[in-house]
């Protein structure tokens, strides 16, 4: 999940605990498909009776515009799929169905997998989180604070959201529940303010990662998005090389717009990587192909619940197995 | 926004001339293209496959008028069904005889409930009713203080008991608090999943505890294609009686709507659309209509220039454009008040017949240039902004230099300058059928 977490600093048994939540979770996941879904599965396996043929491409493109994957993504991911399958001649379902979750999978890795870590190897590190509204952020910081915790770490939390009524007491309590220490000012005070306060008390109160909260806000909102901006030059100014890493969250639940989303973050701050949250829904969040794909924005963690230990390292194999319920069957 | 439905559909349709009755293959070829807008707005693809059967029965044979191209015929079409899909069920609040009406707010996390309560709250108040908030969100830490202080800032009172009682007593005494201090009591309700059964359960109770009159979910219009199975969950396990689409001053299409609506056959009532509390408003659906489509919303540019032009500035605008003679000063003007509206995207999104104009093809609309280009005007003479011709090579570098732009840019701004000058003198001259700058 980290990079610049020592492996040794790792105890043995929170590695344990995160594999099996992980396979408990895309099993769950498997399971939450919805009644929409399952339709869409009989449907593919009923297809499948008359082997590969255009009737099964049609459906697996219905699955794909019903994970939010878009018209575009799933036009590019069919053609794709088609054109491994004829050129491997592809006729049986197992292997169509392995050929496509490749497909997807492939569209989500970035080249150097280094990418989808968050990178904390400097001291102190800092993180930026933005987003829209209600997409997850505090809670992901809450989320993000305990793992580094957890790992040895002494994370620092920054208040920055001064907008949202009692934004700050909510950062408060995840800060508490994490076990880290916080830096605040009123509701209502400039968030570069509180940025540079927090960035400069990292090294004074011992931290080595800040992760900094923003309120949320519409990519549309220009002068929401230009005081984020500020809020970047801020950091940048006050330590060379920072912020180490920028997320975006990114809500499951979000359709195409999420796109635009991305387009706008990317523009405004420069976002490293994507955090997909409420992925313990039945929504798939397939906008993030598009994201991964046309704006080579690696996804780097999935929420998946409300809870402190809900957080866990993006997979796209098995996000693409989830989209389709493909691959082991276990959790059907 | 370009390649928006409108504009496709002209050039499928290009190659069609005369009028007449729409022929089945005019049908086929624009359904295809509804089809996709629509899937491309976030409508469920279930949805849209019913839709779309309708539509085409509708639309087969249909005369064209007159005034219009097939294309636009078809646009007529599909805009008047969405209209009234959305449109259909009462869009009020049930109130009670006897008071107080309670309503109970629902949805997934993050939706926006509780700045939703405060809203509607303020909204009520505005009607002259008196509105109490309860706080029945004790999972999500400083759920409560959010309620509280939303509630100081409407001036309504908000009952919240604390975070260590059962959500279904805090709703229950909530609402005898209410009818001691108000005659409308809003539950805020903790986000839940629609497949957490413990939670639906709890709400479930909420609502045997209380029975509400209203029961609203609350739906974030920015929500993809799982909106639909949300929603008839909700419905299933608590009942809905209409809806609240939020979030909608984003760009999202908002296809949801009528996801939302034709799967849960229940009204959408309310529209939240900003950050302040006062931005809120009863459902349109015929802007929703346009929206989706993203053709058009005249109504809802005509109510925002109303809100922030300054008439008489708009009444010179207007004469200004008339004569087309609208200078680099004029754009500068334009571009302060559009900006006061909203995204210039979404402002030209709603001019009628823009989507469809080749001439507008090359304006650019990006809102990211905008800073640009209010740049490069800034760096031009007070002379060369009322006459652009005047600008020639080496001033266009000083304007360059000045601006932090490349001459490129310059020669683009000025090109776009000359197409809006060409495009006008032909407005002027009446040509351009349908298009209405209304208030600028
Ligand atoms: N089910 C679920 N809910 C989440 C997840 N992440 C956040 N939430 C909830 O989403 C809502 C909004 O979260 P919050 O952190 O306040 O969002 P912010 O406005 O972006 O800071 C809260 O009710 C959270 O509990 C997740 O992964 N799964
Ligand atoms: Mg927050």
């Amino acid at each position: 999940m980290f990079k610049g977490v020592a492996e040794g600093d790792v105890p043995a048994e929170v590695i344990a605990e995160e594999q099996r939540e992980r396979k408990g979770l895309f099993g769950r996941l498997r399971r939450n498909l919805g009644k929409a879904r399952l339709a869409v599965r009989d449907g593919l396996k009923s297809a499948l009776y008359v082997g590969v043929d255009r009737r099964l491409y049609e459906q697996v493109e219905e699955t794909l515009i019903a994970a939010d994957v878009g018209v575009d993504g799933t036009i590019k991911i069919v053609d794709e799929l088609e054109r491994r399958c004829t050129a491997k001649k592809i006729e049986a379902r197992e292997p169509f169905f392995e050929e496509l979750a490749d497909v997807v999978a492939g569209a989500l890795k970035p080249e150097d997998p280094e990418r989808q870590r968050i990178d904390v190897s400097a001291d102190p590190s800092v993180i930026l989180v933005v987003g829209v509204n209600g997409t997850g952020k505090t809670t992901t910081i809450g989320k993000i604070a305990f793992r580094l915790r957890q790992m040895g770490k002494t994370p620092l939390m920054v208040a920055a959201d001064t907008f949202r009524a009692a934004a700050v007491e909510q950062l408060s309590a995840w800060a508490d529940r994490a076990g880290c220490d916080i830096v605040k000012q009123e509701a209502g005070s400039d968030p570069a303010a509180v940025v540079y306060d927090g960035v400069a008390a990292a090294r004074s109160r011992g931290a080595d990662v800040v992760i900094i909260d923003t309120a949320g806000r519409l990519h549309t909102q220009v002068n929401l998005m230009r005081e984020l901006e500020k809020v970047r030059r801020v950091i940048e100014k006050q330590l060379p090389g920072a912020p180490h890493e920028t997320l975006l969250v990114l809500d499951a639940t979000t359709g195409q717009n999420g796109l635009r989303q991305a387009q706008e973050f990317k523009q405004a701050v420069d976002v490293t990587g994507v955090v997909l949250t409420k992925l313990d829904g039945t929504a798939k969040g397939g906008i993030v192909v598009a994201i991964h794909d046309s704006l080579g924005i690696p996804i780097k963690l999935v929420g998946v619940g409300e809870k402190l230990e809900d957080l866990r390292p993006f997979e796209a194999d098995e996000f693409a197995r989830a989209v389709f319920g493909g691959g082991d069957e276990d959790g059907d | 926004m370009f390649d928006a439905l409108s504009d496709r559909l002209q050039n499928a349709f290009q190659s069609l001339k005369g009028h007449g009755k729409l022929t089945a293959e005019d049908v086929d070829q624009a359904m295809r293209e509804i089809r996709l807008a629509l899937l491309e707005a976030d409508v469920n693809f279930k949805v849209v496959r019913e839709f779309v059967a309708q539509v085409k029965q509708r639309a087969l044979g249909v005369e064209v008028m007159e005034s219009l191209t097939p294309a636009q015929q078809v646009i007529k079409i599909v805009n008047e069904e969405l209209t009234t899909l959305m449109g259909a069920g009462d869009s009020k609040l049930a109130f009670s005889g006897r008071a107080p009406t309670i309503i109970l707010m629902a949805g997934l996390q993050g939706s926006g409930k509780t700045t939703t309560c405060a809203k509607l709250a303020r909204h009520l108040k505005k009607d002259g009713k008196r509105p109490v908030l309860i706080a029945a969100d004790v999972y999500r830490p400083a759920a409560i203080d959010q309620l509280k202080t939303l509630g100081e800032r409407v001036g309504v009172p908000v009952y919240a008991p604390g975070a260590d009682l059962d959500p279904v007593d805090i709703a229950r005494d909530g609402v005898e608090y209410a009818r001691l201090n108000g005659d409308v009591a809003i539950i805020d309700t903790a986000g839940r999943l629609h497949i957490d059964e413990e939670l639906m359960g709890e709400l479930a109770r909420i609502r045997s505890a209380v029975k509400p009159h209203n029961i609203l979910l609350v739906v974030d219009s920015m929500t993809g294609q799982d909106a639909v199975n949300a929603a008839e969950e909700f419905r299933q396990k608590v009942d809905l009686d209409g809806v609240v689409l939020t979030k909608l001053d984003g760009d999202a299409r908002g296809g949801a709507a009528l996801s939302v609506r034709a799967v849960t056959g229940r009204p959408i009532k309310f529209a939240s659309n900003g950050e302040k509390l006062d931005d809120f408003d009863t459902f349109h659906p015929d802007r929703m209509a346009s929206r989706i489509l993203g053709m058009g919303d005249v109504l809802s540019l005509i109510e925002k220039a109303e809100d922030s032009l300054d008439a008489r500035k708009a009444a010179e605008m207007e004469a200004k454009l008339r004569r087309a003679e609208f200078t680099f000063e004029d754009f500068l003007e334009q571009l302060k008040q559009v900006r006061k509206m909203g995204s210039l995207s979404s402002i030209l999104g709603m001019l009628p017949g823009v989507p469809g104009m080749k001439e507008l093809k090359n304006v650019q609309v990006d809102d990211r240039q905008l800073d640009r280009i209010e740049a490069m005007i800034f760096s031009m003479t007070p002379r060369e902004r009322r006459n652009p011709e005047l600008i020639d090579g080496p001033r266009k570098q000083r304007v360059a230099r000045g601006s932090g732009t490349q001459v490129q840019d310059v020669n683009m701004l000025l090109k776009q300058y000359r197409e809006m000058q060409k495009m006008l003198k032909m407005f002027k001259g009446g040509k351009v059928k349908g298009l209405r700058l209304p208030g600028m």
